[in-house]
């Protein structure tokens, strides 16, 4: 989230899309309902189907499953031409007055530069001056700048185009904008909070784009109130990122590439420059992080003399990619021979589950560290289990993985922080030790890690270097405290040895260590900041700054000085998150310079360009969000039918990877939580097994109608992977749509069960397709094709 | 189908909590009258402060333990709750984070370590020695044979690729990065976590 939490409650409207927070984040729903209640907030709720949150919106518009970008394109749209956009704002805090190079264009479905199947971006850039600077129009009207190509793109974004596509009337989608555009008012803010309905597509990161566009217009990018607000379902899913991914290094540091053979090409490759004069470009300080960050891997051996350890760490070959779909793929194509998963289960939460299996079949050895025994630990009993269920399983006998499966601490046997989706660090305690032989994840990390190395030191073997290299320097190393690792995290001042209070102090020269820069602050001198229970709210907005800590440099609300105008005046006197007294800025934490003046420098301190994107030229599959259909998809599409689904989308070609037609499965799948339960978990635990014990299938009322099925009636869903049976659930929750002239029906299919647990049932990503966002590598769990049948 | 729990297990609990809610009702003001009031299982407890483990709203809890003074006793988890001075929940809790006692506590929970051969059709039980010991191996093996130290052009790329490691959201900040050394002392490129899905 930019914002947090308990910032919702200061907000006027409250656009929930893509997730139903009244089911699954219902403590955190509550600041919803605080908006409503203290601050009169109007509640739009846009969803495929009416949930707990539609029932307490005060305007529900149901849309098709994977046509949001439809929608906020239609809002874009919308707020242009009707003059609903805060102009003041996205002419000092957005690149809506950059220019772009001649030549960017956008027919057909793709933007300039496509051809043979790739794109070249470099009609996508800004028009640089002669000292490297982007050439700006302040008054937004170059028929080049962003703000003018913006217009025109969006311009086809009409209500009927969007009812079109989306499946609601014009009526409704106009009634949804009057009622989200009332936050262009200066004073006025609005929040978006979103889930999981926007993640789960193949063009993901583009509406989260989107989003952020719309919020822009409005104003509402460092608003109290405001803010592009992921909920984020698991308790350290962003603690987990901000450690890194398979493409980023601690701290969203890029991984290195190939072509950066040495630490300082990397850090030329990697360090921005500043694309306006005014531009403060804080990225400009990579080589303090990189660095401060190698002194952490590699402690004394990093030196100056050898690039601090840059070698040891592993280059990706340029162009290539090892997320998810692609490594699972080689793994079922044999190309891997170990797996190695603490607390995560893939066979019931990857896509397509039998291609999942097959893939773990494949591994010579799987090492799992659990709580309690999951499928991915049983994949190999999945025909002794299930093997109805999973006709392409084969015997346990026929399968040669070796299997180690670990006893692991859960969360209250240890210590340690969990960043929950406000960014916050918040200290736990442990408060027992863990069960029998289970152990703690730090000491089973430790062993694991410490064999290896031990083998290396005896027998040698190939590069041992990295391993032996990497610092492991806790008091007892095959038991590291949590503390010392949190304390390592922050980061020290290696010349006096003490934990320095922020990334303010990391410096390039070796003489800083840090183990993710944008955690400095978490632990410095004066102790544990995320342990802290202060429970003062001095601006007024709950923000409650000494209550845990919150990354980065315990600011609340991150881009907050955008709230206030060029001149440093907040948009909204009684809302103000910042204040300028002519000398420092007070509040939260200045998102800027804390002593700079707001005339001195731009107000996106972490953007090159010193101002918000409207338009983002990294992104791969153009530098708008434009509307295309999931990968299967019930309709051609409206805007373009020769570019249907998304021209970069990422799918792989095994046998297992099939797709399917409307012919063949003319309904559109959704997937869901239950509020009754935790993802692939609360199986295992008796309430919640007992509150929802079993799987069912949502049908909408008038197709049960047409095939005879009433609640309760045994059908069956299938996909291009595979099927599954359960129980009707007959609803109007889930209303018929019409979308090009046809009458499209959607199926909800709730996630949570599985083959071993208290409580059994189908797999939903038996039927989910592998494909996958070009961006972030995210799977296509929602809006993909179905056949439904009646059984029983 | 419930498997392990029964209807007739939920029904009885149901009953059971209906039961003691009522006496709560009829009877408080006579026990109070008759001066035994009975003390709530938490009144001697030990609390730890903890987080939620479920969804990233981020709720406090209390966990409430017994046994911890006493000499040669483990404590053990008798409660646990909303924890009331947080911002974020004020002593609330959703369906699931109000059974987080059932969770640490399920009869599910891995004590052992446990093996399955290649081949197997059953879990072994092993000990820790031995699996370390074999993993090591393991990841050795898999290492010396797949590690690339320079690429096709002859540049120093020092990575793996036959072991893919998943995982971390349901952990800590330091457990992560703990994993992110570990990751970077074998060298390996496949590395993913639930951020991702």
């Amino acid at each position: 989230m930019t914002n947090g939490w308990t910032d919702v409650s200061n907000a006027d409207v409250v656009l929930v899309m893509g997730g139903n927070p009244a089911e699954n984040h219902p403590v955190g729903f509550r600041f919803v309902m605080e908006a409503k209640r203290l601050r009169k907030a109007k509640i739009v709720c846009v969803d495929p189907r009416f949930t707990r949150t539609a029932a307490v919106s005060d305007l529900y518009v149901p849309i098709r499953s994977g046509t949001d970008i439809a929608f906020l394109g239609g809002l874009i749209h919308y707020a242009l031409s009707e003059n609903k956009y805060q102009r003041k704002y996205v002419e000092q805090h957005t690149n809506a007055s950059f220019l772009i190079a001649e030549g960017f264009d956008f027919s057909e479905g793709h933007f300039s530069g496509w051809k043979d199947g790739k794109y070249d971006k470099s009609t996508w850039q800004y028009e640089l001056d002669a000292q490297g600077y982007a050439k700006v129009d302040p008054a937004l009207e170059h028929p080049r700048c962003v703000f003018q190509l913006m217009k025109k793109h969006y311009s086809r974004y009409t209500p009927d185009v969007v009812a079109n596509i989306c499946g609601c009337t014009a009526e409704e989608f106009l009634k949804a904008a009057a009622m989200i555009t009332i936050a262009a008012a200066e004073d006025k803010s609005g929040t978006v909070l979103y889930a999981l309905g926007w993640t789960h597509h193949s063009f993901a990161v583009q509406l989260i784009h989107a989003a952020a566009m719309v919020q822009l217009l409005m104003g509402n990018i460092g608003m109290p109130g405001g803010g592009v607000n992921a909920q984020r379902g698991h308790a350290n899913i962003q603690g987990s990122t901000d450690m890194g991914a398979w493409n980023m290094l601690p701290g969203y540091l890029k991984i290195p590439r190939a072509n950066q053979t040495s630490l300082g090409e990397y850090l030329k490759a990697n360090t921005p420059k500043p694309l306006r004069p005014n531009s403060l470009n804080y990225w400009g300080n990579t080589p303090k992080f990189m660095t401060s960050l190698l002194k952490a891997y590699y402690g004394p051996k990093a030196t100056a003399a050898n690039g601090y350890g840059y070698d040891w760490l592993p280059k990706v070959a340029e162009g290539a990619d090892h997320s998810w779909g692609t490594f699972f793929d080689e793994m079922n194509a044999g190309k891997m021979e170990g797996l190695i998963s603490f607390g995560m289960n893939p066979v019931a939460n990857g896509p397509n589950t039998p291609k999942m299996i097959r893939a773990l079949s494949k591994l010579k050895w799987l090492i799992v560290a659990e709580n309690f025994e999951t499928e991915t630990a049983a994949f190999w009993r999945a025909q002794e289990l299930a093997g109805k269920e999973y006709p392409q399983s084969v015997k346990a006998e026929e399968i040669a993985t070796e299997v180690f499966l670990l006893p692991a601490a859960c969360f209250a046997e240890k210590d340690g922080a969990f960043v929950n989706s406000s960014r916050w660090l918040q200290w736990k305690e442990a408060a027992v030790d863990p069960p029998g032989e289970a152990r703690r994840d730090q000491e089973i990390i430790a062993d694991l890690f410490l064999a290896v190395r031990a083998l290396y030191e005896k027998e040698g073997g190939k590069a041992p270097e990295p391993v032996l290299n990497m610092q492991w320097n806790y008091a007892k190393p095959h038991a590291p405290t949590l503390r010392e690792v949190a304390r390592e995290v922050n980061g020290v001042d290696l010349e006096t040895g003490k934990q320095l209070n922020g990334f303010g102090e990391l410096k390039d020269d070796g003489s800083t260590s840090c183990g993710n820069w944008i955690y400095s602050g978490s632990w410095p001198e004066a102790g544990n900041q995320m342990a802290r229970r202060g429970q003062v709210d001095p601006t007024g907005l709950g923000l409650y700054p000494e209550w845990a800590w919150s990354w980065p440099a315990n600011r609340r609300i991150l881009y907050n000085r955008a709230s206030t105008d060029d001149q440093g005046k907040p948009w909204d006197q009684t809302r103000a998150p910042l204040r300028w007294n002519g000398k420092r800025w007070s509040g939260d934490t200045p998102d800027y310079k804390a002593d700079a003046s707001p005339e001195s420098m731009a107000s996106f301190i972490m953007l090159p360009e010193g101002v918000a994107r409207l338009f983002a030229p990294d992104l791969v599959e153009g530098p708008f969000p434009e509307h295309y259909e999931p990968a299967e998809s019930p309709v051609d599409n409206a805007l373009h039918p020769n570019a249907n689904a998304n021209p970069m989308l990422k799918t792989y070609k095994s046998d297992m990877d099939a797709f399917g037609t409307a012919k063949d499965f003319p309904f559109v799948a959704i997937t869901y939580r239950l509020t009754e339960h935790f993802h692939y978990w609360t199986k295992h635990t008796s309430s919640s097994s007992e509150l929802q014990s079993n799987f069912f299938v949502e049908v909408p009322e008038e197709l049960a109608t047409e095939k005879g099925i009433v609640s309760g009636t045994k059908v069956r869903v299938s996909s291009a992977r595979g099927d599954l049976e359960g129980p009707a659930l007959v609803t109007k929750r889930l209303r018929t749509l019409k979308v090009s002239g046809r009458k499209v029906y959607q199926i909800g299919l709730p996630i949570h069960w599985g083959f071993v647990g208290k409580v059994h049932g189908p797999l939903i990503n038996k039927l989910t397709p592998s494909a996958y966002d070009p961006n972030c590598g995210t799977p296509e769990y929602k809006g993909f094709l179905v056949n439904l049948e009646k059984l029983g | 189908m419930p498997k392990d729990s029964s209807r007739r297990e939920f029904i009885k609990r149901s009953t059971k909590g209906a039961a003691v809610g009522g006496a709560v009702a009829a009877t408080a003001p006579v026990a109070a009258a008759e001066g035994s009031p009975k003390l709530l299982k938490t009144a001697h407890t030990n609390q730890s402060t903890s987080i939620c483990p479920y969804c990233a709203v981020g709720c406090s809890v209390v966990v409430h333990t017994l046994g911890d003074k006493s000499r040669n006793v483990k404590p053990a988890i008798v409660h646990i709750e909303g924890d009331p001075e947080s911002p974020i929940n004020r002593g609330t809790l959703c369906p699931k984070g109000a059974s987080l006692e059932e969770f640490v506590q399920s009869d599910r929970r891995l004590t052992t370590v446990q093996y399955r051969a290649p081949g197997s059709r059953t879990w072994t039980r092993i000990s820790w020695a031995e699996a370390v010991t074999k993993m090591a191996r393991r990841i050795k093996d898999a290492r010396d044979h797949g590690f690339e130290t320079t690429d096709a052009q002859g540049r120093t790329v020092n990575r793996l690729d036959n072991i893919a490691m998943i995982g971390g959201c349901t952990d800590t900040n330091e457990i992560n990065y703990l994993l992110s050394k570990f990751r970077f002392g074998l060298g390996l490129l496949s590395y993913e976590n639930q951020s991702r899905l």
